[in-house]
């Protein structure tokens, strides 16, 4: 070992092998350094085309070539937004049970099943919103006069929702789970009920933990594919009501990626592609805004 | 008892009662899909289980019988080369982090953009994909499915191994410098076995998390009828399997489309149990 000769080569390749760790971490800032580019690049003949018209037009006509990505916008806005809705307060409430009431011989197991159905595939959320929401929503329509396609922009939300909902739990509750014991138990000291306790020490504490879980099911709602795109019944027109059949950003893409033969078309699926590479972004790094607030904390 | 208070004291605690059961009913609703979900996908699908069902190429559209052994095979093979592609990358990339980066600025650069790739839409990761491989291909291949599913791999397993070897002790890590073994050595044979089971861990958590992934494969692996070993070819997935039959008109494609669920739940949900128990293991060596 301590032979010169010998030393240097070890040496070479401690230098060797430090580049080359190196450059793998190099290359996971140019895989995203490289995929907006791609987008750009890619996306250039309907940059150059539409210009900022793009984002506002609302007529989408893969036979006149004239492309507008509004309605998508609208779609992926409203499905995601509705979805949030529905689901944070179910979250709220499952993550204080699961974090704060709950003894421990309950909440472990129900907090493992709820990961393992976090990971169940979304084409399956699909399947299933496709044979079993699809009816009942189409039934809810009937009995209040809408429009009954039991497809359409309500049902992907209900779906979504279903979703993202471990997502924003699981964020949360381990948050909650990270508010330091003698906090509460000042708070019982000075004769607090539980519930003044969780309301003005825990949810306070826990506050940028539990946003940063709720963004983070934003973005995951924002650039959720198959589920929505079984089931939102995939109309190209501006939505008139959330009972509408529409097409999000991603559902789109999914639909019209294989039959575009006119490069206009294409180029415009894949500046859909960007916008929604930039939003999810922005979205993403502000969650990540506040996971470290939390962890200054 | 509850008399001896006054009244303000009477409606806290009522208030207390109430609102916990509220979230606690509100905490179980939740829970109803969910089961459904997993109720209704084997009640529905069992019954196209069968040995053909596994053994059987499909039948064309409009015949009954057939089989989805090439969506099962394609699956293995588009999995199983994306974790050869996206497994030595991001290992390396993780002992970077831990090992030479630290808290430098590059290294917080290497973190940011790893988030940032985790959340970017799959369909969005398709879309590189076809850029970066179908086109200059001129066609669909399985290869191009792996290198989409490599992409959204990379950013599990470079966090968990990073976490992973940070854990390890720098006792360790001193110890076979002071033995004279050079520092990459000591990072290949002490530091990584260490944390092996963690970094194996997180592999199979990306590997369940990549294998229903149906949007990258939609224009990449793009699906195929047949059989076929052929990375360069297209390829079917059990995820395309459920799509293409979910959304198609007939009958007898929804029931297979029952049954592939099945199977494709039933492996990714193995592979996350095992994930957890081999988790718990390190946990229990602590």
């Amino acid at each position: 070992m301590f032979e010169p000769k010998n030393l240097y080569r070890q040496i070479k390749y401690d230098l060797l092998f430090r580049k080359l760790a190196t450059s793998m971490g190099a290359l996971v800032i140019f895989l995203v350094v490289a995929t907006f580019f791609t987008l750009v690049y890619e996306s250039w003949p309907a940059i150059k085309a539409f210009g900022l018209r793009f984002l506002w037009n609302t007529t989408w006509d893969p036979v006149s070539l004239e492309f507008g990505a509004l309605p998508f916008l609208v779609g992926t806005l409203i499905t995601s937004f509705l979805a949030l809705l529905i689901a944070t307060p179910f979250a709220l409430a499952g993550a204080i049970f699961l974090g704060e009431l709950a003894p421990p011989k309950i909440a472990n197991p129900v907090s493992f099943v709820m990961e393992l159905l976090a990971g169940i595939p979304s084409v399956i959320y699909g399947l299933w919103a496709l044979f079993y929401l699809v009816p009942l929503v189409r039934a809810f329509e009937l009995k209040i006069g809408a429009p009954p396609y039991g497809l359409g922009l309500f049902t992907a939300s209900l779906v979504l929702a279903i979703m993202i909902l471990p997502y924003a739990l699981s964020v949360a509750r381990d948050v909650i789970k990270l508010v330091p014991q003698d906090l509460k138990e000042a708070a019982y000291g000075l004769g607090a009920t539980r519930w003044e306790t969780i309301r003005h020490i825990v949810l306070p504490y826990a506050r940028s933990g539990i946003l940063a879980g709720i963004v983070l099911a934003l973005g995951r709602a924002l650039g959720e594919t198959m589920a929505v795109t079984m089931v939102i019944g995939n109309r190209s027109a501006m939505p008139q009501s959330i009972w509408d059949l529409a097409n999000t950003m991603a559902s789109v893409i999914a639909n019209e990626f294989t039959e575009a033969t006119e490069d206009v078309h294409l180029a415009a699926l894949v500046e859909i592609g960007l916008l929604l590479f930039v939003i999810t972004v922005v979205v993403n790094l502000v969650a990540r805004i506040f996971i470290v607030k939390t962890k200054v904390r | 008892m509850n008399h001896a208070y006054p009244a303000r004291e009477r409606w806290r605690r009522f208030k207390n009662r109430f609102i916990l059961a509220a979230i606690t009913v509100l905490a179980l609703i939740p829970a109803l899909p969910l089961f459904l979900i997993l109720f209704q996908l084997f009640h529905k699908g069992i019954s196209s289980l069968s040995l053909d069902f596994f053994i059987h190429l499909p039948a064309p559209p409009g015949e009954s019988g057939g089989g989805i052994a090439n969506a099962i095979v394609g699956t293995f093979i588009i999995v199983g080369l994306a974790t050869l592609i996206g497994v030595p990358i991001s290992i390396l990339a993780g002992i970077y982090l831990s090992e030479y980066g630290k808290d430098t600025k590059f290294a917080e650069a290497v973190r940011v953009c790893a988030d940032v790739l985790q959340g970017v839409p799959s369909i969005v990761i398709g879309i590189v994909a076809y850029a970066w491989v179908v086109r200059p291909m001129g066609h669909f291949s399985a290869l191009s499915g792996s290198v989409a599913l490599a992409l959204m791999m990379i950013p599990v397993v470079v966090r968990t191994t990073e976490e992973v070897l940070r854990l390890v002790p720098d006792i360790l890590r001193e110890a076979s410098l002071a033995l004279g073994v050079p520092y990459w050595r000591t990072v290949l044979k002490v530091v990584l076995p260490t944390g092996m089971v963690g970094v194996t861990t997180g592999i199979l958590i990306a590997v369940a998390r990549i294998a229903g992934e149906t949007a990258p494969l939609l224009f990449t692996a793009f699906g195929n009828q047949f059989m076929t070993l052929n990375p360069l070819e297209p390829m079917n997935a059990l995820p395309l399997v459920i799509f293409n039959y979910a959304t198609s008109p007939y009958e007898d494609w929804w029931q297979q489309a029952w049954g592939a669920s099945i199977v494709l739940v039933l492996m990714v949900l193995g592979l996350n149990i095992l994930s957890r128990l081999l988790a718990r293991r390190i946990a229990g060596e602590r």
